[in-house]
């Protein structure tokens, strides 16, 4: 049997077609996904074509209301841009800023949690005890203050462009310890396996076993969190982008459309924050439900 | 019990000196208070005066134990957006985090315990699957549009209750409440739940996987055979075996509670600490940024001091283990 045949062929893949809520969550990503990457080509306008814009299509209602308009099928903003392209443009900046964050988190603490794992003494002490610490604040407000920091240490003239990369690092930085934990218990427990016993007796260099015997046997509890940490991070990005210290109008996120709704809640258009709010708590319900999932198909004992 | 809680007490100091550190290197090097606090344009003798107020001429080691002596009193420099002094600012504003904070807590324990119970007992109840997939949404929903969706029902479309700010207040020498106007407490509702519903699903969630477990011990089966009411087995006997872990919940919560009452403080221009954080972070204001790190660093410290002293008060199991 080939490698495919074998993989659709696992209790992992069956497992997943018995579980309705598992295929509705992996369908609803799915989709999330393909309307974020072709954004370009299936928006109906481009929100970031100022040319295109005209104040006369501003805040039209949804399509099914009286005064809809059938070209602009979700309604549009008060500038008259079309918030259908605005919610498919902004789940795709969305996305980017979590994978990228989580990209982020990922390395540093795999780094983390591996040399604390292999080599324990003092450098395990040290580097556990900033996870402690930051651990004891929640990530938001880690996110948010070192979001705060970079702004007031970044030139004025060089935040704008350098929006993107803060909220990256921001959002990074404060989810990398649950990384390093998990990874450090892993390789506490690899350590005194044989096998890294016997490479470490033919002479292969610590950071060669860390990275070629060690982190292949840890990653399937670091693929969980990863995948629970991507919907916290897609969060975070939209919390941070919601209370205006996230990225801007002129490159706006899911949380940045929500912001921008939000003002036009009391004047009825409703439609303009809803909508892109919806979609969040979709993509992030099916992000969650997806790894909730995942924790209980790889973990053995709950089979 | 005392040496106990002299080990933890010596734990919480490195923490609180680390974060302290932090706080002071922000309040320090970050940012440049000249130009922010005097704008572009500014006078040599307007710019020295300024710099010998805030201390900025001083060596580095003088700087930071000036600061030391003047957190300790409270004293955390002068607001560069507001120009006021910032233990003042939070001051001000710490009431209305901690009223939200606690009404937040209580309406999510008073809720979410009965919730739990009966989850827990009777789990393939209808309700029981309601209550599942209310508190599902609870987990998934972000905070600030779950205060979007309340507003837009109850205050734009039903107009019940007031969309932002607290209402009324009355004061007292160094503390405002909201609790004893009726605006006030009006004023309440939406952000207490907004805030507590995360909160409320947790221990939900919590008290029913406990309750799960416990009902299936040997001990419940015996109260069953000694034929002890039900509302005794299961409010007495089960109940009283869950809580350590919702103490710890709760308790580790409550400090989560006032950090995530910065976006409720947000979305319902709340008074309170957060929405001075957040305007304070959009303007560079490092002085109130360091001071409201410092704080909560304090808050989260104490809380998980207060949590682990409750164990014993709870849990008789632990006191054997005093001496380890």
């Amino acid at each position: 049997m080939n490698g495919v045949a074998r993989f659709l062929d696992s209790d992992f893949v069956y497992g997943f077609k018995r579980s309705p809520v598992a295929i509705m969550s992996a369908l609803v990503v799915l989709l999330v996904l393909i309307g974020a990457v072709f954004a370009h080509y299936i928006s109906p306008h481009n929100p970031f074509d100022l040319a295109s814009l005209d104040l006369l299509d501003s805040l039209k209602p949804p399509f099914w209301s009286t005064d809809g308009d059938p070209s602009f099928p979700l309604g549009t903003d008060d500038q008259g841009r079309d918030v259908l392209s605005g919610i498919l443009y902004g789940t795709q900046i969305s996305l980017i800023v979590a994978v990228c964050a989580i990209a982020f988190s990922l390395t540093v603490g795999i780094t983390m949690g591996l040399l604390a794992g292999y080599f324990g003494g003092v450098v395990d002490a040290l580097l556990m005890r900033v996870v402690d610490i930051q651990l004891t604040f929640p990530s938001i407000l880690i996110a948010l203050l070192v979001d705060g920091i970079v702004r007031a240490v970044l030139p004025r003239d060089m935040q704008a462009a350098l929006e993107l990369y803060v909220i990256v690092f921001a959002i990074g930085i404060s989810r990398w310890p649950q990384f390093a934990r998990t990874v450090r218990g892993s390789t506490m427990v690899e350590r005194g396996r044989d096998y890294v016993m016997a490479a470490k007796v033919i002479g292969i260099s610590g950071p060669r076993i860390m990275l070629s015997h060690i982190l292949p046997n840890v990653l399937g509890p670091v693929l969980v969190i990863t995948t629970l940490n991507l919907g916290l991070a897609i969060l975070d990005e939209a919390t941070l982008s919601f209370l205006g210290v996230g990225l801007p109008p002129t490159q706006p996120s899911l949380g940045t459309l929500i912001r921008i709704g939000n003002n036009f809640l009391f004047s009825g258009e409703w439609w303009i924050a809803i909508f892109p709010g919806v979609t969040l708590a979709a993509m992030v319900l099916s992000i969650n439900l997806l790894g909730d999932w995942l924790r209980d198909a790889l973990n053995p004992r709950l089979r | 019990m005392f040496a106990f809680i002299v080990s933890r007490i010596l734990q919480a100091i490195p923490v609180l000196l680390i974060v302290g550190f932090i706080s002071f290197a922000m309040f320090a090097f970050v940012g440049d208070p000249i130009t922010i606090m005097l704008g572009q344009d500014y006078t040599e003798a307007q710019r020295q005066a300024l710099v010998e107020q805030l201390g900025l001429d001083q060596p580095f080691f003088v700087q930071y134990a000036h600061f030391v002596v003047q957190a300790l009193q409270g004293n955390f420099g002068i607001s560069y957006r507001l120009a006021r002094p910032v233990g003042q600012l939070i001051a001000e504003r710490l009431p209305a985090t901690l009223e939200l904070a606690l009404t937040a807590a209580l309406l999510s324990l008073l809720i979410g315990i009965p919730m739990g119970v009966y989850t827990g007992i009777r789990r393939n109840a209808l309700m029981s699957r309601v209550f599942m997939m209310f508190s599902l949404l609870g987990v998934s929903l972000p905070t600030f549009l779950i205060g979007i969706l309340l507003i837009l029902l109850f205050a734009v479309q039903l107009g019940w209750l007031p969309s932002f700010g607290r209402g009324d207040v009355v004061h007292f020498s160094h503390w405002s409440t909201g609790f004893l106007t009726y605006s006030g407490r009006v004023a309440l509702i939406m952000p207490a739940i907004t805030l507590g519903l995360f909160q409320m699903t947790l221990i939900l969630r919590l008290v029913r996987s406990e309750m799960l477990e416990v009902m299936r011990s040997d001990y419940i089966k015996f109260a069953r055979a000694r034929g002890l009411s039900q509302r005794s087995i299961h409010f007495r006997h089960a109940l009283g075996n869950t809580l350590v872990p919702v103490i710890t919940i709760v308790g580790l919560q409550l400090g989560m509670l006032i950090g995530f009452s910065i976006i409720t403080e947000t979305v319902f221009q709340w008074p309170g600490m957060g929405l001075l954080l957040v305007q304070s972070i959009g303007f560079a204001d490092i002085p109130v940024m360091s001071a409201y790190l410092l704080l909560i660093a304090v808050v989260f410290v104490s809380i998980n001091l207060v949590v682990d002293l409750l164990y014993f008060a709870v849990d008789p199991r632990l006191r054997g283990n005093i001496g380890r």
